[in-house]
């Protein structure tokens, strides 16, 4: 079925389809005996009774794509792990979720942190890794403790450790907590940083299912890729491939945020509209219109109104010259100035460099030279060709698709929004957008609003 | 060094264009609305007081963290989270005991300490009190509270106020942006902030009053929040709500309307009998 098409005149379709997140509402979901209750880990049952191949080719069939950004199918990721490579296997699952925009993955395992344990034991089970990571960004402690309590309670139950539920299948499962660095989000640098080092990527080959964590084959997924595992075996790869779009399978969630009536996730097939979701969401906030907006994190180019009938898919996003990311939709409305906001985005990326690569570590800062000056309405004739060649020198020039992310948000800017940048030559941009306006709430005074952010 | 000499200190620090060279644009960062910086960087401070709180329990809970991996060495960040709920900060003797156990150099540890945001090398309040100043949060209001809380508190980003409770920071991205603006109080999340709601929380945490996270727990102090992250159970798992109600927005509408996902095959085997169909 083809959800894209579904519009008002066709009510019958289901638009959501809450699966990973039905149970978010639940009194205490993340505690074991209610996540059983729901029909808990009898998709790990039935994974025992199947080979590992067979599981493997069940998560390809599905068509599961990784929900982490970059959109790789899932199954084929997990047969590339070489059967004859004599060094242990390991999961990771990267749960380092900092992506600005993106806030999918908090949720789910603050609510239900076992939907994710039944997906990382049965994935490990399917790779023949006998030892699995959780790598969740440290910035969020309860979802540390709410990870570590299922664990024990994983364990407790028999699930984890020696002998799972008598089939002789041995798992262990550790929760690594980060300790504040977006670029750990990056496969390699992932793994760099689970060794107990500088969170760097790493140059591939070899990639990671050949040489990944301990120099041993290793799969990293994200944390919505595995937690909808346990969903695909117990239910079939048929049911899951029957949402979503041609080349995009499933259900996934979308986070939607910013200017908007009323915020949030929705679980929905692959391929609905942007248009239906601020429909069932109330739309922008009252009095004001659309402006821009991300698809899928700052990270991925920034796309304007007349792109929201187009299919929030991998295929959809390509075509507008943009990605389907993350699925974060971050709506700024039209009292936001795009200077700003790509400034604040540049900065990010900027700090977050790791530094192992020159154009990313110093072309960011001087991008963020520009855009202040830009900014502040002391823009100077040729900024706007400055930025754009630099942005030519990073891009594509870095181990890393930081450096990439960083320089989409400028470059789709400036695009779309030429005009706003030149006006930076002569006016701040806080006099073309008074800041205030685009707060949530009324500001004491004037005044206050011009003081430095962080000074 | 007491707090107010650190924020002197910090103070003299800022007055000296370190990262941005050219004086134009250091003159323009004080008078616009946006300073960019790279605060804090550098090493760890091996000089002056060196008194230490890491005792041999502190070293058995560290080969403890050690022993769950497959490499000791994986245990450093762990090991770092642990060293500042002992120690309040990175301290070199925390380095060094991290360096002995894992069978590494003290340069290595340094290396790692001074990568990760989230470690510290001056101490750290009672309350770490962060505000998300990322685009989305930034123009949705996070600047303002980030900028009422410097002068309600009188401290400047990653100060501490003087009576040692609180150090502000701003942040980056927390993922919760359906909560925007969002602040993180000893990194539990407090969601769809104001500045009186962000003021009112400081005050509260300052009296000593108990507070209780939007989307978490009671709130603890930054030393106990760290050993968490160590990996040390507090008890508190099981506090606070499952999900808040922008988590669980997209549930109650597909309800409302009656939306599911296709129905599960009745027999429950359809997953076995997708393998012989291909």
């Amino acid at each position: 079925m083809s959800e894209q098409t579904a519009t008002a005149e066709q009510p019958e379709v289901d638009l959501l389809t809450p699966v990973l997140s039905r149970n978010w509402g639940d009194e205490r979901a993340w505690k074991l005996t209610n996540y059983e209750h729901v029909g808990g880990y009898r998709a790990l049952r039935k994974a025992l009774q199947q080979t590992p191949d067979a599981l493997v080719e069940t998560v390809k069939a599905s068509g599961l794509r990784g929900r982490g950004g970059a959109g790789f199918p899932t199954g084929m990721k997990w047969s590339f792990v070489p059967k004859d490579n004599p060094n242990p296997k390991y999961l990771v699952i990267n749960a380092d979720e900092s992506e600005p925009g993106t806030c999918k993955d908090i949720p789910l395992m603050m609510a239900s942190p076992h939907t994710l344990i039944e997906g990382a034991i049965i994935s490990s089970y399917a790779i023949g890794a006998e030892f699995a990571f959780i790598y969740v960004r440290g910035e969020v402690l309860h979802v540390a403790r709410r990870l570590q309590q299922a664990v024990r309670e994983a364990y407790s139950a028999g699930y984890l450790g020696k002998n799972i539920l008598g089939t002789g299948v041995n798992v262990d499962l550790v929760i690594h907590s980060g300790a504040g660095a977006y670029i750990c989000g990056e496969e390699t640098a992932l793994l760099d940083s689970l060794e107990g080092r500088r969170g760097q990527p790493r140059l591939r080959p070899p990639f990671p299912a050949v040489a990944g964590l301990y120099a041993s084959p290793t799969v990293i997924n994200n944390v919505e890729s595995i937690a909808s595992v346990p969903c695909i075996i117990d239910n079939g790869a048929d049911w899951f491939s029957s949402m979503g779009t041609e080349k995009s399978k499933g259900m996934t969630i979308y986070s939607l945020s910013g200017h908007v009536q009323r915020p949030g996730q929705f679980e929905a097939p692959m391929g609905i509209t942007l248009r239906q979701l601020l429909e069932l969401s109330g739309g922008i906030r009252a009095g004001h219109e659309l402006k821009f907006w991300t698809p899928g994190g700052s990270s991925t180019p920034i796309l304007t109104p007349e792109h929201i009938d187009l299919p929030l898919d991998y295929e959809g996003m390509a075509g507008a010259k943009s990605m389907l990311g993350t699925k974060a939709l971050q709506c700024f409305d039209d009292t936001t100035s795009v200077v700003r906001t790509t400034l604040r985005w540049v900065e990010f990326y900027k700090h977050e460099s790791c530094g192992k690569c020159t154009p990313c570590r110093e072309g960011s800062w001087w991008l963020v030279q520009i855009l202040m000056r830009l900014e502040a309405g002391h823009g100077e004739e040729g900024d706007i060709e400055k930025l754009l060649d630099l942005c030519d020198n990073i891009g594509g020039r870095s181990f890393c698709a930081l450096a990439d992310g960083a320089v989409a948000c400028v470059t789709s800017a400036v695009q779309h929004f030429r005009d706003e940048f030149e006006q930076g030559f002569h006016t701040p941009a806080w006099e073309l957008f008074p800041y205030q306006k685009s707060a949530l709430f009324s500001l004491p005074t004037k005044e206050k609003a011009k003081e430095g952010a962080h000074r | 060094m007491s707090t107010k000499k650190r924020v002197e200190a910090s103070e003299a620090a800022e007055k000296v264009p370190t990262n941005t060279g050219a004086p134009v644009n250091a003159e323009l960062g004080k008078r616009h609305h946006f300073s960019s910086h790279f605060a804090d960087s550098g090493g760890v401070d091996f000089t002056g007081d060196r008194t230490t709180a890491i005792t041999d329990q502190t070293r058995d809970e560290m080969r403890q963290i050690a022993a769950r991996y497959p490499q000791a060495r994986s245990a450093l960040l762990p090991m770092l989270h642990l060293v500042q709920s002992v120690e309040g900060r990175v301290t070199p003797a925390g380095i060094e005991a991290c360096a002995e156990i894992l069978g590494i150099t003290e340069a290595e540890v340094s290396g790692v300490a001074t990568f990760y945001t989230m470690y510290k090398r001056k101490p750290v309040g009672d309350y770490h009190v962060g505000v998300c100043t990322t685009a989305l949060c930034a123009v949705m209001g996070g600047d303002q509270i980030f900028s009422d809380l410097q002068e309600h508190l009188g401290v400047g980003n990653d100060e501490t106020t003087e009576d040692g409770k609180i150090t502000l920071e701003h942040l980056e991205c927390n993922a919760a942006c359906d909560f925007a603006p969002v602040m993180m109080v000893n990194w539990e999340f407090f969601d769809n902030m104001t500045p009186d709601k962000a003021r009112e929380t400081v005050d509260k945490l300052r009296a000593g009053d108990e507070v209780t996270a939007s989307r978490g727990a009671r709130v603890c102090t930054w030393r106990q929040a760290e050993r968490v992250l160590a990996g040390f159970d507090d008890g508190r798992a099981d506090e606070g709500p499952t999900a808040g109600p922008e988590s669980l927005l997209g549930l109650d509408i597909a309800a409302e309307k009656g939306w599911q996902a296709p129905a599960a095959p009745a027999d429950g085997t359809e997953a076995a009998s997708t393998q012989e169909d291909k």
